[in-house]
């Protein structure tokens, strides 16, 4: 049994540790959350890509490091903690995956290695309005090479130079990346419940487009990509969930009512106790997560579904209950806690709703046990 | 990152195959037991821990002097998951070995290690552990048991009291009980610790009658028992240190709770016509629920495998395996109780020859109650996680420096 990250990957998880303690506190983070100019982190973003993370799983013959989906899954880890503000999620968990994944020698030869260098910001264009996007109510079309259609909220829409859109063609729903430079793009920003990853509105008007992977499969692929980013999205929730864990301990040993420290009382204790359980199933989870993406076993789409459920619930109770820990101050702006609070709901949301991720495993789950 | 064995712990667990195979009794077919009712009486148990202690199978993390196999923690585990496949009859001595030898191996002399030892590891002999009274369960150092010397000037000691939710009294041979030798000193400070013989006439055992219907626990009684000075673990009025070696195994010993899980829960929803004639699991409030305690259980399954890697690096488990029971008897008790609504109006019947699966989800119904308090309540756990895992201080104690004699009671 080696259910375990190897020396190597902690090496690398805390070396990532050390660098985003020194190149993302959260006074960076808060310029991106307190400032409506500026949607990202532009300095990290290029720090982060001198580090070579942005190309950390993509093959070396595309100028990436050729790393494992484990090393990706310990730097995700830190990124989550770290509320950092860039769109490393939309370019590499999405974009690379995806192309990765289904992409012809052409498009990899030509994404990849700009994916590495920092030259790509990638945006997943998938929702257009309130609800679940399904084949039914997909609008946007593609005809002739051509994309029309409204795409939102589109996460990092406003920074992104590529975008990977789900469109309908002949009827057939089919995956297809747009050049967002192009004029025929045009994005919007849109106001989000977490301003530090910023959301846009992309509207396409006979956008030259070309397709990933076969028509038709828009949905499967989708659903593949999203199993892949739903690991990832996992540790980032991880890493964010047990930072809320350490803040509230803190705050609970520092802080007295009624003569001593809050943190001597059962209610504050068992609260923390249930947020260090529900950090460990989602850990545990996520950890079999990685062994599925990594070695891109057939109980991926299981191991996913769960490991994003568990990291979506820990990450939830765990931003919540530090606020409530923290009591009145917790509810300031000052304070860091709403910055987990915010990002919780937008790693919940980004790849699907945990309603829907259940529905997707529970289907799973019934088709094993009628095949059993 | 792998779920396989290395060559060593490969080489040991296709040695334990072939020695099950062997040796156990022949593997189930068909249909596995819901309730896991594999216990063919003790006679059975006793038989089958002979023959483990004959290969060094009983205790293999022991020394080889003690009858153990001087191997190592992932054995042992490698072990159980290879037993596991065999219907192998209950084992009532994980209580002994697990707590009661290891603590008698701790604090007695050398004759009385060697008088027990060997008995208990062959299964020839059964041990339990008297702490819990019932003035205290999560709160063992509140015993009232008295041992007092005897008056005769011997040396001996006189035991009265009662001890409760005691596993496997009835069957047991001996016993080690923890007793207020000093009310005049705190509670941690005035108990001593003795081993006894569970069948001496000044023990009475009964067997308590569970709200479940069932009896595993008894009531023991202690009427002018009279023990030698030499039955004695540890010195006189030490005996919470000598408890707290005792009950350092113990959440491994209790374990997890099992009962009817999230497959057993999917099974009976395909077949149980639910709100429009059809299948109850098409019903999206109970899917989510099947889907939380999947994760649950995947949680705590992967949770078991981050405290075996650890073990087979040679490493300390992290405090992560502490969160299993929390998890589990919880699950178990609302997993439970969601199958048998699921029945609507018939979920009432408890028979095991109309309900599902035989009745699977109502005996878990009834016995989960007791999950959740077994081996720490869900309460004392979460204290437990508070305080050793994440460090926040202990309860502001009251009774701390007061006389045991001076304590409030209550009833």
């Amino acid at each position: 049994m080696n259910f375990d990250f190897s020396d190597d990957q902690k090496f690398l998880k805390n070396e990532a540790r050390k660098f985003l303690e020194a190149q993302c506190p959260t006074s960076r983070v808060r310029k991106v959350l307190d400032e409506d100019a500026k949607s990202y982190d532009e300095d990290l973003w290029k720090a982060v890509g001198e580090q070579g993370w942005l190309g950390a799983a993509i093959p070396e013959e595309y100028n990436g490091l050729g790393l494992g989906r484990l090393e990706l899954c310990v730097i995700a880890e830190e990124l989550g903690r770290a509320v950092a503000p860039i769109p490393f999620a939309s370019t590499v968990y999405f974009l690379a995956e995806a192309i990765m994944l289904a992409g012809s020698e052409e498009q990899k030869a030509y994404l990849l290695p700009r994916i590495a260098a920092g030259e790509v910001i990638g945006a997943m264009a998938v929702s257009e309005g309130p609800g679940v996007t399904t084949a039914s109510t997909l609008q946007a079309t593609v005809e002739g090479g051509k994309l029309n259609g409204v795409k939102l909220p589109v996460t990092d829409g406003d920074i992104a130079n590529v975008a990977l859109v789900l469109a309908k063609e002949n009827g057939k729903p089919g995956l297809y990346l747009a050049d967002l430079t192009d004029p025929s793009a045009t994005c919007e920003a849109l106001k989000t419940l977490d301003p530090t990853r910023d959301a846009a509105r992309l509207t396409f008007k006979d956008a030259p487009v070309r397709r990933l992977g076969e028509a038709g499969q828009g949905f499967e692929l989708l659903e593949q990509i999203n199993d892949r980013a739903a690991v990832l999205l996992a540790f980032e929730q991880c890493g964010g969930a047990d930072r809320c864990l350490e803040m509230a301990k803190s705050y609970a040993l520092e802080r007295y009512a009624f003569g001593r420290v809050i943190g001597s009382y059962q209610a504050i204790k068992h609260k923390l106790a249930d947020i260090y359980v529900k950090n460990e199933l989602a850990r545990s989870n996520a950890y079999y997560g990685a062994w599925a993406l990594n070695t891109d076993a057939p109980e991926l789409p299981v191991a996913a579904s769960a490991a994003r459920i568990a990291g979506s619930e820990a990450y939830w109770f765990a931003s919540k209950e530090n606020i409530q820990t923290h009591g009145g101050i917790g509810f300031t702006w000052e304070m860091d806690c709403h910055l987990h609070y915010r990002r919780s709901r937008q790693l919940s949301l980004v790849a699907g709703a945990p309603r829907v991720w259940k529905e997707r495993l529970v289907s799973q789950l019934e088709r094993r046990n009628a095949a059993a | 990152m792998d779920f396989k064995d290395t060559p060593e712990e490969a080489a040991y667990r296709q040695q334990v195959r072939e020695w099950l195979a062997a040796n156990a009794p022949k593997k189930r077919e068909g249909e596995p037991d819901p309730l896991g009712e594999s216990s063919d009486g003790l006679a059975a148990s006793k038989a089958w821990q002979a023959k483990k202690a004959a290969a060094g199978y009983a205790c293999i993390t022991w020394p080889k002097e003690w009858g153990g196999q001087g191997g190592n923690p992932i054995q042992q585990v490698i072990f159980g998951q290879e037993e596991s496949a065999y219907p192998t009859p209950g084992n009532p001595f994980q209580i002994g070995l697990g707590m009661c030898v290891p603590t008698v191996m701790t604090f007695a002399d050398e004759d009385t290690k060697k008088r027990f030892v060997g008995p208990a590891i062959r299964g020839e002999e059964i041990w339990c552990q008297l702490f819990s009274e019932p003035s205290g369960g999560s709160d063992v150092a509140g015993a009232r048991t008295r041992a007092e010397r005897a008056p005769d000037g011997s040396g001996d000691w006189i035991i009265n009291g009662q001890k409760v939710w005691t596993t496997g009294a009835q069957f047991s041979d001996f016993g080690i009980v923890i007793c207020r030798t000093n009310p005049d000193a705190p509670k941690h400070k005035g108990m001593t610790m003795f081993w006894i013989d569970m069948k001496d006439p000044g023990v009475e055992v009964r067997p308590i009658h569970q709200m479940s219907g069932g009896s595993g626990f008894n009531e023991v009684f202690f009427t002018d028992l009279r023990v030698k000075d030499s039955q004695r673990l540890g010195a006189v009025d030490d005996g919470w240190r000598v408890s707290l070696v005792t009950l350092m195994n113990e959440r491994l010993a209790v374990g997890g709770a099992s009962g009817a899980g999230w497959s057993a829960f999917l099974e009976s929803a395909r077949q149980t016509p639910g709100l429009d004639g059809g299948a109850a699991i098409k019903d999206q409030a109970l899917r989510e629920k099947l889907a939380d305690w999947y994760v649950q259980a995947e949680g705590l399954k992967h949770t078991r495998n981050r405290t075996m890697t650890a073990l087979s690096k040679g490493e300390t488990p992290g405090p992560e395996s502490s969160i299993g029971k929390i998890i589990s008897a919880v699950q178990m008790q609302e997993l439970a109780n969601s199958a048998v609504e699921m029945l609507d109006q018939y979920g009432i019947i408890n028979d095991p020859s109309l309900a599902p699966l035989r009745g699977a989800f109502q005996a878990s119904l009834m016995s989960a109650p007791g999950m959740r308090i077994a081996g720490g309540t869900d309460e004392i756990l979460r204290n437990i996680i508070a305080e050793r895992v994440l460090g926040l201080p202990g309860d502001i104690r009251v009774d701390k420096d007061v006389a045991f004699k001076d304590l409030p009671t209550g009833r």
